[in-house]
């Protein structure tokens, strides 16, 4: 697993360019976006909270997204975290895998999600919400959490839409612990966004309109199919920004608020991702 | 000798089926996504635009020239430079996924646009000028 890690991150420092992706700037919603065929996206995504009665900490995920075929695109996460006065974890790793059935572009384009996981109770990746997630999982020290690992399947729909520069988009998720007989678990997310400019400039620009994109989300539990609904979990709202640097990274920030008493005050999203263009052209050809 | 006879016949399908699909697109294109006017055909800006757009999404796999690479097809074919602005638009827009070609319906109509106006500005290419792989070395 290292060496692979170590291939991709060499690959990436040394590739003889980089290219822009056409992400939207969220960081729980997905939208039909699949990686473009034979791409390489590595992405370093970081949240920093701090739970009321709780230790401040910054969970860190590398993703590896492959753009394996048109229409599929396959990640892989791994995640840690550090937590003040505690320790600093590996808590796991995740399987993604996204498909797109239609062909061509519709009013509303579906995605279908699934992905497995594999990850220790302390995991404060939080890139999702489902069934019940409070405040309260955090709060779990690290020693107390590392032995319990959780082993699910998530799976989402993902709709989008796009109209005068918009990008829409809607998630609904299904996930179910396969360790244990937990009822499936539900959570939802939303997202918003535009770029700054629809129309590029004919000069290159560094910090011209077009390099830039904003937006909001929305995100959430639905409860479990035993219990289904907004209440007993957590929910955010946060507005986000990306600059894609020409010719290098894109960079996104977001700042989430919880919107009840079971989620944090706030949450910092940032994330910084490079894509490597047909990362084994690249490779064949040196 | 039958069972040799059976194999050839098997490859030849597949091969026309191949060379049929390379053009298939074309025809998938509806007649009023045909006749849709490029609102930046020919304008010195657009075209400026669209090669940087180019550059930063295309580039990658047809190469910084648009002769192609590999398998990526030229966009200085014949066969592009003669479709009008619409077709080119309609491709961009909804992609060939299972020929591995996105959709890049996630940048703005406007940049699309841009980036039409720039393969039109290319013109098909001709004899002498230089190979994909000799052109990507250079790079």
């Amino acid at each position: 697993m290292l060496g692979v890690i170590l291939f991709v991150v060499l690959n990436a420092l040394f590739a003889p360019v980089s290219v822009l992706a056409q992400e939207p700037p969220y960081f729980i919603t997905y939208s039909d976006y699949m990686e473009e065929p034979g791409n390489l996206d590595i992405t370093l995504k970081s949240l920093n909270g701090t739970p009321k009665y709780g230790n401040p900490f910054l969970s860190q995920t590398l993703e590896l997204e492959y753009g394996a075929k048109g229409w599929w695109t396959t990640e892989v996460y791994l995640a840690g975290q550090h937590t003040s006065n505690d320790s600093t974890i590996f808590t796991g790793w995740r399987w993604e895998n996204r498909v797109r059935p239609l062909s061509g572009e519709h009013f509303i384009n579906p995605v279908f999600y699934v992905e497995y996981e594999n990850v220790s109770s302390p995991d404060k990746s939080l890139l999702e919400i489902t069934g019940h997630d409070s405040m309260s999982d955090l709060l779990l020290t690290n020693a107390q959490g590392r032995s319990k690992t959780e082993r699910s399947l998530e799976t989402k729909l993902i709709l989008s839409s796009k109209a005068r520069g918009w990008d829409i988009s809607e998630n609904f998720i299904a996930e179910k612990d396969l360790n244990e007989s937990e009822p499936w678990e539900f959570g939802y997310a939303l997202g918003i966004s535009r770029p700054l400019a629809l129309a590029a400039r004919g000069s290159a620009c560094l910090l011209c309109p077009e390099n830039f994109s904003a937006g909001a989300e929305l995100y959430g539990g639905l409860g479990t199919a035993e219990g289904f609904g907004l209440r007993a979990t957590s929910h955010y709202f946060g507005p986000t920004i990306q600059f894609r640097v020409p010719r290098g990274p894109n960079i996104s920030f977001s700042p989430n608020f919880g919107l009840n008493d079971n989620s944090l005050g706030v949450l910092f999203r940032f994330e910084v991702s490079y894509e490597v263009p047909q990362i084994f052209h690249h490779w064949r050809a040196r | 000798m039958i069972g040799q006879a059976r194999c050839v016949v098997i490859v030849l399908g597949v091969a026309i089926t191949c060379a049929a699909m390379e053009s298939r697109w074309l025809e998938k294109v509806p007649q009023a996504d045909r006749e849709r006017a490029n609102p930046y055909e020919k304008q010195p800006d657009a075209i400026a635009a669209g090669s940087r757009l180019f550059a930063n999404y295309c580039a990658q796999c047809h190469g910084s020239d648009a002769l192609g690479r590999g398998k990526r097809p030229s966009l200085r074919s014949r066969e592009v430079q003669q479709a009008t602005d619409g077709e080119i638009f309609w491709l961009l827009r909804n992609g060939n996924r299972r020929r591995g070609m996105p959709s890049w319906n996630s940048l703005p109509e406007p940049s699309r646009w841009q980036i039409v106006a720039y393969i039109k500005s290319l013109g098909e290419s001709r004899a002498g000028e230089p190979a994909r792989e000799t052109e990507e070395k250079h790079r």
